[in-house]
């Protein structure tokens, strides 16, 4: 058995279903084995959406999502979509291929440090120096990208180790790190605690992050808030740990969330943070926010905890585990008053926009389409005025959603979109993305055609970087600059040239009719919208 | 504030570049740095010194902590650690200044090590305060180079010690 052998064996033991990547000589060996098995290797057509596809796959299957690339160039390539997923905590396994270990450092042909240059965008990273380490490390690398704070790991291989002889293979069933021992259980104390501040508590509120969907707590949440009657706001990446329409629900906090979000948070008289990271899109004054509340904050990484703001309750652990424990707590106490007052706070929320009814207006598209969409739609946003278009439009039932939200990556949609299809064959899944990203990563509607992982894609079409262009409405006063994407092509005509079926859409005129359409349709298809290339998110 | 790391961590390559390039990614100081062997091979020992808000320095430790190749992290204050520093001066010398520095060195316990004509070596091997003293007291007379170590500590040995 060759080094190459034994990769593509690691990656049948750990059940990989499908790797996401891009072939060069340097990785060669290793694609050459894969075809000994029954792994679906899926071509993109640039590296870092194969990051992005392994991203989309891991979030949807709730497995580690696996990309591969070769040396220099296709490893560097894929550091974006690393950086994107260390930034959400996706967990992927990343293989590169690397040059021949003698000639490591001396600047050969496609040769880069890329251990070096991921350093602070991976959980942890590996060049392989010996065939017989590669069953141990590539155990050890998906175990570290699963547990814990979840995150990408890569594992860097030069060309002879694949090439190498190993003769004895035999597969880990565990690992042994000695230094590394992710926290599960809460500690009781601390349980107690929160349990003591919510028996005190009038107006107590869960800020729910992307933790709660990540360690798979999205009922548990569900179930704590309805037994208690404790009322839930998300950040960005929280979107979707409750139904949108629960009547518990109160929308996305921060800059761009509802005002009635941001407004229950600052009157709380006890936030719980879960899984969020306290981040300046989400909380823009940390300090503010603990001056009149009392702050408890759940993380399964130790390090989030006291980062952006300090908490009068740490509580370090993996979130569905301290549901659990948090069930067997009794908790009699009645918050009616305060969801009295939240349920005015929403109401009082008057509509601000005032769409040009020339155009397609992407708030009330992006409503009828979630309110059409299957119960466990998957609804993939991308970056840009869409991205926040999105989060507060879209309503989740019980389905996902899924958007690049620490990096803010452009392109992120279509390829994830990709990986996601990949995780889940019959649900539905439509990318949602400007005319700005969807040129970001329009190459992949050839990877879509290829593999028949159909998706739908919705392009808003306003011939701006959109949300740079608001931003320059409101800083440079209107002083628009790098932000015309004059010279677009027809999106229609070129999604027809991969053979998708495209239709432009350009008032709101038989919207309705139009959504069904694309909804129902068996197969690919794009829809384009002209929207008002002058409208601002609010 | 300062504080001391003592972090014992794998001796693998690549691993001090990890830890101090987390300073650098994270705005952290250094202020000094010592590396070196433990008695098991495996293990390696860097010194760390760094100096911050209380909230920065306690996130240091959390996000060392983080790190996969670190085995274990000790903090600890200045006035709780023994510390030592090393470090080689060569300074110009004539008639004339000879005297004062050989009552520089004795005062100070440094010792001449190396000399030549016109330039000597003084060595001291003592708290980092002792050698800013002794840099302080050769700054007036003609100094070529300097070598200096980063701070080892330890913590003090203390009676509730088994």
């Amino acid at each position: 058995m060759l080094g190459a052998d034994a990769m593509a064996k690691c990656l049948e033991e750990e059940g990989v279903e499908a790797v996401f990547g891009y072939p060069g000589v340097a990785i060669c060996p290793f694609f050459n084995s894969m075809l000994g098995n029954n792994i679906e290797r899926i071509l993109v057509r640039t590296e870092q959406n194969a990051a992005h596809a392994a991203n989309g796959y891991a979030r949807v299957s709730g497995k580690v999502g696996v990309c591969v690339a070769t040396s220099g160039p296709g490893a560097t390539n894929l550091i974006t979509g690393i950086a994107t997923a260390y930034a959400d905590s996706i967990p992927l396994v990343c293989i590169t291929g690397q040059v021949d270990s003698s000639l490591l450092g001396s600047d050969v042909f496609q040769e880069a440090d890329i251990t070096g240059a991921v350093e602070s965008f991976v959980k942890y990273s590996y060049l392989i120096k010996k065939v017989e380490d590669i069953p141990r490390i590539f155990k050890e690398a998906f175990y570290i990208a699963s547990t814990g704070r979840k995150g990408p790991v890569l594992i860097d291989v030069p060309i002879d180790i694949q090439n190498a002889v190993l003769k004895n293979f035999s597969y880990p069933e565990e690992v042994n790190l000695r230094t590394y021992k992710p926290t599960v259980k809460g500690h009781a104390v601390q349980i107690k605690k929160v349990f003591d501040a919510l028996k005190k508590a009038k107006k107590p509120i869960i800020c729910a992050g992307g933790g709660v969907i990540l360690s798979n707590a999205k009922s548990e949440l569900r179930e704590f808030s309805h037994k208690n009657g404790i009322p839930v706001v998300s950040t960005l990446m929280g979107i979707g740990a409750m139904p949108t329409r629960d009547p518990l629900y109160y929308g996305m906090v921060g800059n761009n969330g509802k005002s009635y979000a941001n407004k229950a948070m600052n009157d709380s008289d006890l936030l719980i943070m879960i899984g969020a990271r306290v981040a300046d899109r989400a909380i823009a004054q940390p300090d503010l926010v603990t001056e009149n509340t009392i702050l408890v904050h759940i993380d399964v990484d130790p390090a989030e905890i006291g980062k952006n703001v300090g908490p009068t309750i740490p509580l370090v652990g993996d979130i569905k585990s301290i549901f659990d424990d948090f069930k067997k707590e009794e908790l009699n106490s009645d918050y009616s008053e305060w969801i009295e007052t939240l349920n005015k706070y929403r109401e009082a929320e008057k509509p601000r926009r005032k769409p040009d009814e020339k155009y397609v207006d992407p708030a009330v598209f992006i409503t009828k389409l979630s309110e059409k969409m299957e119960e466990e739609g998957i609804y993939v946003a991308d970056v840009g005025q869409n991205q926040m278009w999105s989060c507060g439009y879209h309503i989740v039932k019980n389905g996902m959603f899924l958007t690049s939200g620490g990096m803010g990556t452009m392109g992120y949609s279509i390829p994830a979109a990709i990986g996601a299809r990949r995780a889940a064959k019959d649900r539905q899944i439509i990318a949602v993305c400007g005319d700005g990203s969807f040129q970001m990563s329009m190459m992949e509607l050839a990877t879509m055609m290829q593999h028949g992982l159909f998706i739908k894609i919705v392009v808003f079409h306003n011939g701006y970087l959109g949300l740079v262009r608001e931003y320059q409405y409101n800083t440079y006063k209107a002083n628009y600059s790098v932000v015309d994407l004059s010279g677009s092509p027809d999106f229609c005509k070129l999604g027809e040239a991969y053979g998708i079926k495209c239709v432009r859409v350009s008032d709101m005129q038989g919207i309705d009719e139009k959504i069904d359409e694309f909804i129902s349709y068996d197969g690919p298809m794009l829809m384009e919208l002209m929207i008002d290339p002058m409208d601002r998110v609010k | 504030m300062k504080k001391i790391y003592s972090v014992l961590v794998e001796n693998r390559s690549g691993v001090l570049a990890k830890v101090a390039g987390l300073f650098a990614r994270r705005c952290f100081n250094i202020d000094s740095l010592a590396v070196g062997e433990t008695f098991d091979k495996e293990v390696s020992c860097i010194t760390i010194v760094s100096s911050g808000e209380k909230s920065t320095l306690e996130q240091v430790e959390k996000q060392l902590n983080k790190k996969i190749d670190i085995i274990k992290i000790k903090t600890f204050s200045e006035e709780d650690s023994l510390s030592r520093e090393l470090i080689l001066v060569k300074v110009k010398y004539n008639k004339n200044n000879r005297r004062e520095l050989m009552e520089i060195c004795e005062l100070l316990d440094a010792s001449i090590v190396d000399m030549s004509k016109n330039q000597m070596t003084i060595q001291l091997c003592d708290t980092p305060e002792k050698t800013d003293l002794l840099m302080q007291m050769l700054a007036s007379i003609s100094v070529v180079e300097v070598a200096r170590t980063g701070t080892l500590a330890l913590q003090k040995c203390r009676l509730s010690d088994q």
